[in-house]
């Protein structure tokens, strides 16, 4: 350690010599002409230029789905909504989502004939929801022999909020769903989801299930 | 409700753009050794190409930490962020993709983050954002849905915050603000007026970090809600959130 001290220290002093001589030298030449000062030092280190390159960087994908929505008591209605997620990694995107339908008949309002629990401005079921996702199965899938495309199974878990019959509801929202990328930016989605919430419209609270089954189409961005 | 259809309307406008594809491309020189091409933008996808040290490839588009690149041999494949680190481009300079920083736990900026919670027995629903003064300050703003049995409504804050120890992977903070609170009775209830409040917080949570890029915290803060009348009302609320930063 001593001796790479010393050689280090030596080597300094002839570096800083062989600078000092020259420039001593040359000092009166400087005085006439200040435009050719010669370099002191020549640093060692390269300097190192950093560029940001200007490439598309797509994180973010939106899109539009549709689909059946379960409404517990109220069958099931055509569903559509928007979507838009932010990729983080491969493996975690966050994501929220819009939806609506329209909510039908419960079994007694058919049965009985006249009577109607909801009015019609209260049968319109929307809702919004907030999830993170886990492409917990990334793979590819295969069309003949010359075709893959990158494809994932994930899982999602939401939380958010559903307009429906004069009330919101804090809705808890897990789900799955496959997505496959049919070109670098376009996305083709099968989503399953369960939309959970406390509701108290038949007299007594309860826990409903609201089974979403949806198809989509993203474009990444 | 009548928001829904203009959302909607936007996000189906802004697909429109899409899939221009990579007109800017870059193109630049390979330094490690060998660099991996895979099929797909992700770790498990296989590697179908090796470009060796001193190749060029053209850089087409980033997704997360993967780049697509092409050839000069006219072949595609998808490259880890770091391994293109060390390119170069044809002037010589170095490479730098976007991405977090080594130390972007203590030297990140901008925290976006959702949360769940309960407010004094209502559900909630929360969007957050902060901005880091320091290491260890910053200011902050939150929007939260609340959706109670009895009544719903909104509640947003803004504040700011001490971060006690950043550099830990776990550390406690708190914060202080202020804000507004909306709450609506429930139509099915008696005759009962909507209000809004003003009201101030202060609170203390703990944070703690997942990798460089997400943080999952736990929060507590107590709300002072300034009523009408004399008796102002202390309110308790509880959340814990998932965080990305950057």
């Amino acid at each position: 350690m001593d001796r790479r001290l010393h050689a280090f220290l030596l080597n300094a002093a002839v570096v800083a010599g062989a600078c000092w001589a020259p420039t001593a030298a040359h000092a009166e030449d400087a005085v006439v002409a200040p435009a050719e000062t010669p370099q002191v030092v020549e640093p060692r280190v390269a300097r190192r230029d950093v560029k940001v390159p200007s490439i598309d960087t797509e994180n973010f994908e939106a899109g539009l789905f549709v689909g059946t929505l379960s409404i517990e008591d109220f069958g099931s209605s055509f569903l559509y909504g928007g979507r838009i997620a932010y990729h983080f990694t491969e493996d975690v995107f966050a994501e929220a989502t819009i939806g609506s339908a329209r909510a039908g008949k419960t079994s007694y309002e058919d049965l009985s004939g006249s009577a109607k629990l909801l009015t019609d401005s209260d049968r319109q079921y929307t809702y919004y929801d907030l999830a993170v996702g886990w492409n917990a199965l990334p793979g590819e899938v295969f069309f003949g022999g010359r075709r893959a495309m990158p494809s994932a199974v994930y899982l999602t878990l939401g939380v958010g909020s559903t307009n429906f019959a004069g009330d919101d509801h804090f809705t808890v929202t897990p789900g799955a769903g496959f997505r496959l990328l049919v070109t670098d930016w376009l996305a083709a989605h099968l989503d399953a989801r369960d939309q959970l919430f406390d509701s108290d419209l038949l007299g007594k609270d309860k826990l409903t299930q609201n089974l979403q089954f949806s198809f989509s189409l993203t474009a990444f961005f | 409700m009548h928001l829904f259809p203009i959302i909607l309307t936007l996000l189906l406008a802004s697909l429109v753009p899409f899939g221009a594809g990579a007109a800017d491309a870059e193109t630049v020189e390979v330094q490690d050794p060998y660099i991996d091409l895979h099929s797909g933008p992700g770790r498990g996808f296989p590697v179908t190409q090796v470009v060796e040290r001193g190749a060029s490839v053209v850089l087409l588009r980033q997704r997360t930490d993967w780049v697509k690149v092409r050839t000069d041999r006219d072949r595609e494949g998808w490259v880890n962020r770091k391994q293109l680190e060390r390119t170069l481009t044809p002037d010589g300079a170095e490479v730098r993709l976007p991405g977090p920083a080594p130390d972007a736990r203590v030297a990140h900026r901008w925290e976006v983050g959702v949360g769940a919670g309960d407010f004094d027995g209502a559900d909630t629903v929360a969007v957050t954002g902060s901005y880091a003064l320091t290491e260890s300050l910053f200011v902050r703003a939150d929007v939260a849905q609340l959706l109670g049995d009895y009544s719903n409504g909104w509640l947003g804050t803004a504040g700011i915050g001490h971060i006690f120890m950043p550099q830990w992977r776990v550390s406690p903070f708190v914060s202080i603000g202020g804000g507004v609170v909306y709450v609506e009775p429930n139509v099915t209830l008696v005759q009962a007026s909507d209000r809004t409040n003003s009201t101030a917080y202060a609170g203390a949570g703990v944070r703690g970090f997942l990798n460089n890029r997400f943080l999952l915290q736990a929060e507590y803060r107590q709300f002072v809600i300034f009523m009408d009348t004399n008796d102002n009302e202390v309110i308790n609320e509880w959340t814990v959130g998932f965080t990305h930063f950057f």
